[in-house]
């Protein structure tokens, strides 16, 4: 739980967040999807998680931001096996009948 | 997304199309009944309606019929075939008419002055320790793709084509004819923004 106030915990992280090695919440956005994608150079990296290890905030975005692209993915999938599981099938017909008119001209 | 292997034992794929191009009818019919349902899901998935996803499909098996003879099977035949029903999908997308859409930057996080993060807890952050509770009810499942469609089609596009269709981001900027540079802003906005729609389903919400 929180003791402190709001906008106390905000005017600690942004002097915080001036130290050496220490980046800014905005900043750190700019380098999720390097880190995401593994392209971050090996100091980079380490300037990255530091923050994450600091920020809250930021540690609950992105822990919210990957749950959005799981779940966008699962349900994705979802869908892609419905529709597998339910071929059209005046589609297949009407690409079969476009197939041989195709060969005939 | 994994393409899905076929289902048939001595692939089209291996016989090469060879018998296709005879026009053997078998073989094809065999052939479309094999690739025409993860070609219609990526058709969906792009294009967002049915009946054009349906005519998107429609299109690419006529592209791919005309240049199976060229296909010199230096490439699996199914990404080829997927390359050519994500580029007919873009095409028919960019025929339709925009509708009105929210503008991303509504969607997008924000920060205070000091660059520091001003974000609300989302229930969505405690679903990554949980991935069994992915099951998601086929209600939460139509609103996750409403919110999908709810990104404008710029965003939703690269989105798709990179976490879904699992395209590198240069294939993804040649595609689309964006920079690599702006393929990736595009990505992390439309999944930021994502985030942001989804975030409000989650609450409260044990899923």
């Amino acid at each position: 739980m929180n003791i402190m106030p709001r906008s106390v915990r905000q005017r600690i992280r942004s002097i915080m967040f001036r130290l050496p090695l220490m980046i800014t919440c905005a900043e750190f956005e700019d380098f999720i999807i390097s880190y995401l994608d593994g392209s971050l150079s090996p100091g980079q990296r380490r300037v990255f998680e530091l923050h994450l290890a600091v920020c809250r905030e930021c540690r609950n975005y992105l822990a919210a931001y990957r749950s959005a692209m799981s779940v966008t993915r699962d349900v994705l999938d979802a869908q892609t096996a419905d529709t597998l599981a339910d071929v059209p099938e005046d589609l297949v017909s009407a690409v079969l009948a476009a197939r041989s008119q195709q060969k005939r001209k | 997304m994994k393409l899905p292997e076929s289902s048939d034992p001595a692939p089209v794929t291996e016989q090469k199309p060879h018998a296709m191009i005879r026009q053997d009818k078998a073989v094809t019919e065999q052939f479309v009944r094999a690739n025409l349902g993860w070609m219609l899901a990526v058709a969906k998935r792009i294009v967002k309606d049915s009946a054009s996803a349906e005519d998107v499909v429609q299109d690419a098996f006529s592209n791919v019929f005309k240049n199976l003879e060229t296909f010199r099977g230096d490439a699996a035949l199914k990404t080829w075939m997927h390359r050519i029903v994500v580029n007919q999908a873009l095409m028919a997308l960019r025929r339709q008419r925009r509708r009105n859409e929210q503008p991303i930057d509504e969607l997008l996080p924000e920060f205070d002055r000091d660059g520091c993060r001003i974000d609300e807890p989302s229930m969505l952050s405690d679903i990554a320790r949980t991935p069994e509770a992915m099951l998601l009810s086929a209600d939460r499942r139509q609103q996750v793709l409403a919110s999908i469609e709810r990104l404008p089609d710029s965003y939703r596009v690269v989105l798709m084509l990179r976490d879904i269709e699992e395209l590198t981001t240069s294939e993804v900027a040649e595609m689309t004819g964006l920079s690599e540079a702006n393929v990736k802003v595009r990505l992390h906005r439309a999944r930021a923004a994502l985030k942001k729609l989804l975030s409000p389903l989650f609450e409260g919400a044990g899923l």
